[in-house]
């Protein structure tokens, strides 16, 4: 009886993983198979001398892409989550009002444009890439950890208390659990915005994906502009999908 | 031992416990009644330091809840809320092992605890171990919840109505098994509530408040044969709490000797009176023979209605 409840739970579990798993299979494919496109490409756009991107492999451009969408994750995550714990804090409720207003004008500016501004301060690179995505994939992590905190069920707080945790106790062991969901929905939110505007990276140097999409702009390459956006938009769907599943793992027990 | 002295709460200068003093004996089963408002929720969570006092002070066995740390206090009580207030990301095992987890038991005694006090709230442990609360009917869920505020052996528990989300049926099951459960290990109980039923059927004392006074402080016979004042008469119903005293009084309190002829039918000495008058209802008699130890003796129509007197 318990096993056919919770087989329709499972099943959508189950194929939520099989999509993650052929996206990535998909994903590695592409990228490593993108030198033998060349005919495919070269079909499409007959005028072009060189109609597959090669000054750099896919597969060196997508982990220098995913080294820098992570590090400005671990980055926004670790610091949007503190903001968030803080200013739902008794102590820290006075600052949630100048954290909002921060967050939000980080969100407004765009990414081009802290781009500009941090190169002159860490030069050309990885570095303005990394602050450019980290202020703008900062809002949804604080706005959806503040949400998911907020949103813990108060019986499940106060039997917490009068049962004796410790802050520390209750944050770690009820609320950030009971959050998780309302958290990672803002985390996958930053992670796919944050895969596609890490390709403006390359205007200022870094290795990324946006490299063939930059060069094929600059110099009338549409082939290199269509290889670069289909790795990109395929990372997004897989990673958005991957958190689709967590997502699933996360509410399976609750009611 | 719970000893309150003079316990004072004021909200914007607005007093809502007004200085009450009353001893909580071990052992004892209080249960707060009151209309909502009468402050009988912040009294209780006074107790373990949830709230704190604004003068007068609570002392639990001779510990003043306002000097010790208050994290190791709450963990010697049990706490019971009404919305049960499971963690539901958890199992119904680990949530009865929330306690004994804080204060680091080793693991095969916290398991062997577990199921021992599923057993005790009818709970198989084998089937209800590994659900989760949303898989439990509210009434499973607050056995659960009692069970969980048992687990670490605490020296008292504190309800706070832990049986008014629950159906009447439920409910009174759950009433039942509190009682059974008070028996059992002898704890210091103190319940929450605003039905006055509940608070007869389960205290050995009640505490009825009002507007933050504590206003009558007595077993559940005295409150109802002698309420203290015209608040407490009305709270118990005026006339009908005559009736609510038969539920509180036993047969051999108005039993007498039997003389004469020994009527056919018979009822246990620890009966209540409602039962007795029930029986006479049924069988349209006006006495009963009392069964128990020494000499035989009856109860008559008479001797219920004539009251303690």
């Amino acid at each position: 009886m318990t096993a056919l409840a919770l087989a329709p739970g499972m099943s959508r579990m189950a194929r939520a993983g099989i999509r993650v798993i052929l996206l990535l299979a998909a994903l590695i494919a592409l990228v490593l198979l993108m030198p033998a496109t060349e005919p495919f490409f070269h079909w499409l756009f007959p005028g072009l001398q060189q109609p597959v991107y090669s000054r750099a492999s896919f597969l060196t451009l997508t982990l220098s892409h995913l080294g820098l969408v992570a590090l400005s994750g671990a980055i926004v995550i670790a610091a949007g989550m503190a903001v968030a714990i803080a200013v739902t804090r008794p102590s820290g409720a006075a600052f949630a009002g100048i954290v909002d207003t921060i967050t939000a004008v980080g969100q407004t500016f765009p990414p081009v444009a802290v781009l500009a501004l941090a190169v002159p301060l860490l030069g050309f690179g990885a570095a303005p890439t990394i602050v450019a995505l980290t202020a703008y994939g900062i809002l949804p992590v604080i706005d959806s950890t503040v949400a998911g905190l907020r949103s813990v069920p108060p019986p499940a707080i106060d039997a917490a208390r009068g049962m004796g945790f410790t802050r520390g106790e209750r944050l770690l062991l009820v609320e950030l659990p009971l959050a998780a969901p309302i958290i990672l929905a803002g985390i996958r939110t930053t992670l796919a915005i944050n895969i596609g505007t890490a390709t403006i990276g390359s205007t200022v140097g870094a290795l990324t994906l946006g490299s063939p999409i930059i060069e094929g702009l600059s110099g009338s390459n549409t082939a290199y502009v269509i290889q670069g956006a289909i790795v990109v938009a395929l990372l997004a769907v897989t990673v958005d999908q991957a958190f689709a599943w967590l997502d699933l793992v996360l509410r399976r027990h609750r009611g | 031992m719970i000893r309150f002295e003079n316990v004072t709460k004021r909200y914007n200068g607005t007093a809502v416990i007004d200085d009450v003093s009353m001893v909580v004996e071990s052992g004892a089963f209080v249960t707060l009644v009151g209309p909502s408002g009468a402050g009988k929720s912040t009294l209780l969570r006074m107790t373990n330091a949830l709230v704190r006092c604004d003068g007068g002070r609570i002392l639990f066995d001779d510990d003043d809840v306002a000097k010790v740390d208050p994290v190791a206090l709450r963990r010697r009580f049990g706490y019971v809320i009404q919305s049960t207030g499971l963690f539901p990301h958890w199992t119904v095992a680990r949530n009865v092992a929330t306690v004994p987890k804080l204060l680091g038991w080793p693991r095969p005694r916290i398991a062997a605890r577990v199921d021992e006090l599923l057993a005790m709230v009818d709970l198989p442990p084998a089937e209800y171990r590994d659900r989760y609360p949303a898989e439990l009917s509210g009434g499973q869920q607050q056995r659960v919840g009692v069970a969980r505020a048992l687990a670490a052996d605490p020296h008292a528990l504190l309800m706070d109505e832990p049986f008014g989300a629950l159906d009447a049926v439920t409910r009174a099951a759950l009433q039942d098994q509190v009682a059974r459960i008070h028996k059992a290990t002898g704890k210091t109980i103190l319940l929450v509530t605003h039905d006055v039923d509940e608070a007869v059927k389960l205290g050995t004392r009640i505490a009825v408040m009002d507007g933050g006074r504590l206003v009558q402080y007595a077993p559940p016979a005295e409150v109802l044969a002698a309420p203290a004042t015209p608040f407490v008469a009305a709270l118990f119903g005026g006339d009908m709490a005559s009736i609510r005293l038969l539920d509180v009084t036993r047969v051999a309190d108005r039993a007498v000797a039997a003389e004469g002829l020994v009527p056919a039918s018979a009822i246990a000495a620890e009966a209540t009176l409602e039962a007795a008058l029930a029986r006479m209802l049924a069988e349209h008699v006006e006495a009963l023979a009392v069964t128990g130890d020494g000499p035989p003796r009856v109860i008559r129509l008479a001797d219920i209605v004539r009251g303690g007197r």
